[in-house]
């Protein structure tokens, strides 16, 4: 069995509930690889799971079943080797903008001279466009500009994966627009492993290598694992006009519109039924679909019965 | 615009200033308030008779509050014996008592504050005690200190403690707790050590709640040492009022009153000022 280099293996997250001695099951059963380098988005619904499976990623949720194992080495918590953007940037607003990033490289290098903090701070500033910013204290800042702290900071601690959770859900479509070129740019600079969780289908098509599709919640499981096979450098312009985007971007919002609850239906019979949850995404290649390799005539994920 | 308003507010200000002034002034110049001139009124009779410090009223006019206040400012500091001191000395007997107390209150309360913050446990734990002591007025430990320190200077710093801490310790650990989830991640995720997060994480977001507890301390304890003062005698401004009431000395009262004000807003204003280098917009 080949390990990737990050392996989530039968994750499953309950929580108790308030009007009832039942366990919600968020989702269960979640077994997804991840390679180093790639850049991989999860889209579901509200309510799904998303942002808890990105917690137990960045080590600041437990799951109730199953880990999350990254080069070798179990999660067990935080730590600098996941870096983590959250929608509303989560910058320390007493600090400029250079100093919230170098208080990052601090925690990173604790050895490095003043100096070299700072020179390394100003290099991720200028990458995502703030050399004019970097004296201003987040409240100083527009949404935009406090995102790309949040990114620059994120980025500087070089972290062998990077966690992003909706990171720009809060800002207008323009300057999403931009914000997105630049973490094009300084990803394909530094090749991150990054997952990310975004509700827009386009903003996933142009960053992503694979994109997650989870279904609806109870039991949510993520059903497909979508290729986008469109080669880089991509740029918003010209993504349009890629003979792959449209079957790519049919295939994901036909899944949100429809998917999504029809396999939530099946998940919860199954789990009424007892099935094993235990599922790994269904491999889908929208641009070649008589290339795909996992073809499978029935809709949905597919069980893994023998663990 | 803002300059303007500002203008036009201190002139507001002065005019009710001279407003005051003039009215206090006319009421009580001997032919208003004592239509029996020549005659000493009862009142005056047993306080040992009209003098031409005091109106017939007894009040002092504003000019012999001021007159007075200039020639005490004029030498704040001489010391001729016990019961007769420069108000330069008497407040600072008080200023001291208060800024050692403040400060042996800020000792224990922060860092208690910080540690009730932090550990919901002992939050919950301390909460009773610091509810019931809480709403204790200061003067009530008075007797107790007394007894226990037997040291009437001793036992007005440890007042001025006893009133310090609670706003300091219940803001300081008010302002911890509350400190933003987001935050607390961030010292998480970069793997700071709890000393760490402590110190560049939790004190600076706290900080501002930390001082707005110092202030509300500061402010108390300089109300309660003009009672404390009062009652154990000796020195300090409290002393200085006490003793010049049973000198029927009215404008020296007049005038120690303006000089608490002043410095009290001196203590309220230098910790504002601190406030400020603390505070962040969020
Ligand atoms: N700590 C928690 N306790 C109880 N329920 C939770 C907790 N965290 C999340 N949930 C529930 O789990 C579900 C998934 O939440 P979340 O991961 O935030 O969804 P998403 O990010 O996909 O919108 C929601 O129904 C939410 O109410
Ligand atoms: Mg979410």
């Amino acid at each position: 069995m080949s390990k990737g280099f990050l392996e989530i293996e039968n994750l499953s997250q309950r929580f108790p509930q308030p009007d009832s001695n039942d366990l919600l099951t968020v989702f269960e059963g979640v077994d997804v690889t991840i390679d180093k380098g790639e850049f991989v988005c999860l889209i579901g619904h509200s309510g799904c799971g998303k942002s808890t499976i990105l917690n137990v990623l960045a080590g600041l949720a437990t799951p109730t079943d199953g880990n999350v194992i990254m080069d070798n080495k179990e999660i067990k918590g935080p730590s600098l080797d996941q870096g983590v953007i959250f929608q509303n940037h989560s910058l320390l607003p007493w600090l400029t903008a250079r100093d919230n990033v170098m208080f990052a490289v601090r925690a990173r290098w604790p050895n490095w001279s003043k100096a070299k903090r700072r020179e390394h701070a100003e290099r991720y500033l200028h990458m995502v466009g703030l050399d004019d910013a970097m004296d201003r204290k987040p409240s100083q800042l527009s949404g935009g500009m406090r995102q790309r702290v949040g990114i620059a900071r994120a980025f500087a601690i070089e972290p062998k994966l990077l966690l992003m959770d909706e990171p720009f859900g809060a800002l207008d479509a323009l300057t999403r627009g931009v914000i997105q070129e630049e973490l094009l740019k300084i990803w394909s600079e530094t090749h991150q492993t990054v997952f990310m969780i975004t509700h827009d289908v386009d903003e996933a098509i142009l960053l992503a290598d694979r994109v997650l599709l989870m279904t609806n919640g109870p039991h949510a499981q993520v059903a497909e694992s979508v290729k986008i096979d469109i080669p880089r450098p991509r740029t918003r312009a010209t993504l349009h006009q890629e003979e792959a985007y449209y079957p790519i971007r049919n295939h994901l919002v036909d899944f949100l519109v429809e998917g999504a609850k029809v396999m939530s239906a099946k998940a919860q019979e199954a789990a009424a039924r007892g099935d094993n949850p235990r599922h790994t995404p269904r491999i889908v290649n929208p641009a070649r679909p008589e290339a795909e390799p996992e073809h499978s005539s029935q809709p949905g994920p597919r069980m893994v019965r023998a663990v | 615009m803002l300059s303007n308003l500002n203008f036009r507010a201190t002139v507001l200000s002065l005019v009710m200033l001279v407003v005051f002034l003039g009215v206090w002034q006319l009421a009580t110049a001997p032919d208003v308030l004592a239509p029996q001139q020549g005659e000493l009124s009862e009142y005056e009779r047993l306080m040992g008779g009209g003098t031409d410090r005091t109106s017939s009223s007894g009040i002092p006019a504003p000019t012999q509050v001021f007159s007075h206040a200039f020639s005490e400012l004029s030498n704040p500091f001489y010391d001729a014996g016990p019961n007769d001191k420069g108000i330069g000395i008497q407040l600072a007997y008080s200023i001291y008592r208060v800024l050692l107390g403040f400060a042996l209150a800020a000792l224990i309360a922060i860092p208690l504050g910080f540690v009730i913050g932090m550990s919901p446990l002992l939050n919950k734990a301390f909460d009773p005690y610091i509810q019931i002591l809480k709403p204790i007025s200061p003067l009530a430990w008075m007797p107790l200190a007394l007894f226990v320190i037997r040291d009437s200077n001793m036992s007005a710093i440890f007042v001025i403690f006893i009133c310090s801490i609670w706003p300091m310790l219940v803001n300081t650990a008010y302002g911890v707790a509350s400190v933003r989830n987001d935050w607390l991640n961030v010292a998480k995720t970069h793997q700071l050590s709890n000393l760490r997060t402590a110190f560049t994480v939790i004190l600076p977001a706290a900080a501002p709640t930390i001082l707005t507890g110092m202030r509300i301390s500061i402010g108390i304890a300089w109300l309660v040492i003009v009672a404390a003062e009062m009652l154990v005698g000796g020195t300090g401004i409290g002393y200085y009022i006490w003793n010049e009431w049973n000198n029927l000395d009215l404008a020296s009262v007049i005038f120690a009153i303006i000089m608490i004000g002043i410095v009290g807003f001196l203590l309220d204003a230098s910790l504002a000022q601190a406030t400020k280098f603390v505070r962040y917009a969020d």
